[in-house]
């Protein structure tokens, strides 16, 4: 090897992985995505055990590790408990920097729920904010189906 | 059963950008490194390295196959190899708990990571579970960002307490010759910087990418006092895990890190970790997470991680100090980050640390992370 082609650029070996997977995402969050794709209605599950309301809805509750098999509809009101601006832009997000995350505790539910905040002005952001869902025209039965939650 | 496990040998890369430098060559330095200090060999016979127990992260080789190249690199296989995808500071635990369960004497243990193959916050954001958080695109970064504003608010964190750990890192990160992002910032610098997720601003989280590698040989107690006359003894490990769905947990309380301090203080019988360590490693992936992990690690109290900046507990020749080796806001990728922190407790407590040395050093403690917003957390204590 001459002393020239020592000096070039090593070589790099670019690739783009691209897997599509399908997964089951159960009964219990299917009935979850499907009562907001169908109704607009979010609901969660209580423990019979904790009592706690669980949104967004799992079969178990962590807490006790019991099956959770009682479904109560929550309001689509609440409170945002935290959230963060995001500045910053990656193709894994669905909306165009800068956006809200939030954490919504829903009336009724003892949990948060993390989804968007918009529709609000940068002063008027704060923990304890009061929010509503707002659903999209057309949904699809993802998380996606909610657009964001908006000030009451 | 062996009596206790001992730390013999470890080995640092430099932390920067290594593009022109194969993953392999990186793995063989490290690792001819700590060979060479003990002059230990890969042995089935008893008499060298008995197992060797590998942290990384798979979609950073490049992606997928991380694993395949550390054991054909350094000649360790038809051997036993276990890989961890976790903070490395799971891996030490592992490692060490193969020595205490009497499989193994002697164990090498490494972690490496190239952030520099493809885009940390797109591998993150696989961090999420597929149903509710991938699918709003969420990642660590914006986790962190509402950990920290919970944390604010909860406790009156303020955001030049933040700040101030930033600068306290990087101006301990100046003796440290393996960190790149050691500087002079201020705190008002740090408040001028570029918000990335409200409110973290650019100043405040771990640079991105680093590029580097980790390794450590674990012994048995006999054989660790015939390896080296300096042995750093494992004297507790805790790990706890807590739920990756961030609206199920309070963010401003790390309940799980409370749980795995506590498992480690337990089994080394510390009582008052405040008094009784002389420094800690902590893992500072934001600026507020060592507040909060201070916090969680009974070096305070709840609440109280911004009085302890304030207080200057925590600064090189304070009462505590936090990070000597300028944690991981001077740019030490992540996986590597945890062992990193046992790393640099056992050059501490070797008395080989140069310009970051906490005098008199005896005992130490290490802490790893990793999930969003700390889901997870593992705790080394250790001693001289």
């Amino acid at each position: 090897m001459t002393e020239q082609s020592l000096q070039e650029e090593p070589l790099v070996v670019r690739g783009k992985l691209e897997i599509p997977y399908k997964q089951f995402v159960g009964s219990v969050a299917s009935k979850f995505l499907i009562e907001i794709r169908d109704n607009k209605k979010i609901f969660g599950m209580r423990c019979p055990e904790c009592n706690r309301v669980y949104v967004p809805s799992r079969s178990i509750c962590p807490k006790c590790m019991c099956r959770m098999d009682e479904w109560v509809e929550v309001s689509d009101r609440g409170t945002v408990l935290t959230y963060t601006v995001v500045n910053y832009k990656e193709p894994t997000h669905p909306v165009e920097p800068p956006f809200v995350y939030g954490i919504i505790q829903l009336d009724g539910a003892d949990t948060g729920i993390v989804h968007f905040i918009a529709g609000v002005d940068p002063e008027e952001l704060k923990v304890g904010l009061r929010v509503q869902a707002v659903f999209k025209a057309e949904r699809q039965g993802s998380m996606l189906d909610i657009k964001h939650f908006k000030p009451l | 059963m062996a009596d206790r496990v001992g730390i013999v040998a470890v080995a640092q890369t430099k932390f920067d950008q290594k593009r022109e430098e194969h993953l392999t060559e990186t793995l063989v330095h490290v690792t001819k490194d700590v060979m060479g200090q003990t002059g230990l060999e890969f042995k089935d016979d008893g008499t060298g390295i008995d197992s060797t127990v590998v942290a990384s992260q798979d979609y950073f080789g490049g992606p997928g196959g991380i694993h395949m190249h550390y054991a054909y690199t350094v000649g360790a296989y038809r051997r036993p190899d276990e890989r961890v995808e976790e903070d490395g500071a799971f891996a030490v635990a592992y490692g060490a708990m193969q020595i205490l369960s009497g499989h193994h004497d002697v164990v090498l243990v490494v972690g490496h990571i190239k952030e520099s193959v493809c885009s940390k916050n797109q591998v993150e954001n696989l961090g999420l579970d597929h149903i509710y958080g991938r699918k709003i695109g969420l990642d660590f970064v914006a986790a962190a960002g509402m950990q920290a504003m919970r944390y604010q608010h909860k406790y009156g964190i303020t955001p030049e307490q933040c700040a101030k750990v930033v600068v306290k890192n990087r101006t301990n990160g100046k003796n440290n010759p393996l960190v790149m992002y050691a500087n002079g910032i201020t705190v008002e610098d740090v408040l001028k910087s570029e918000m990335v997720a409200d409110p973290i601003r650019v100043q405040e989280a771990k640079p991105v990418p680093v590029d580097g590698a980790v390794a450590m040989i674990l012994a048995c107690e006999d054989k660790a006092k015939k390896l080296t006359n300096k042995p750093v003894w494992i004297t507790g490990m805790g790990m706890c895990y807590d739920h990756h769905e961030l609206g199920y947990r309070d963010l401003a309380d790390c309940d799980s890190l409370v749980s795995a301090a506590q498992m480690a203080y337990k089994m080394a019988g510390i009582k008052e970790p405040a008094k009784e360590l002389n420094l800690a490693e902590v893992s500072d992936h934001y600026a507020y997470q060592e507040l909060l992990w201070s916090e969680g690690l009974g070096l305070c109290g709840k609440g109280e991680g911004g009085k302890l900046i304030d207080k200057g507990t925590t600064s090189m020749g304070g009462e505590l100090p936090v990070n000597p080796s300028g944690g991981l806001l001077c740019g030490v990728p992540l996986i590597v980050a945890g062992m990193q922190r046992v790393a640099e407790c056992v050059l501490q407590l070797r008395g080989e640390a140069g310009g970051r040395q906490v005098s008199g050093a005896k005992t130490a403690l290490a802490h790893g992370v990793e999930g969003p917003a700390g889901q997870l957390h593992c705790v080394i204590t250790l001693e001289k």
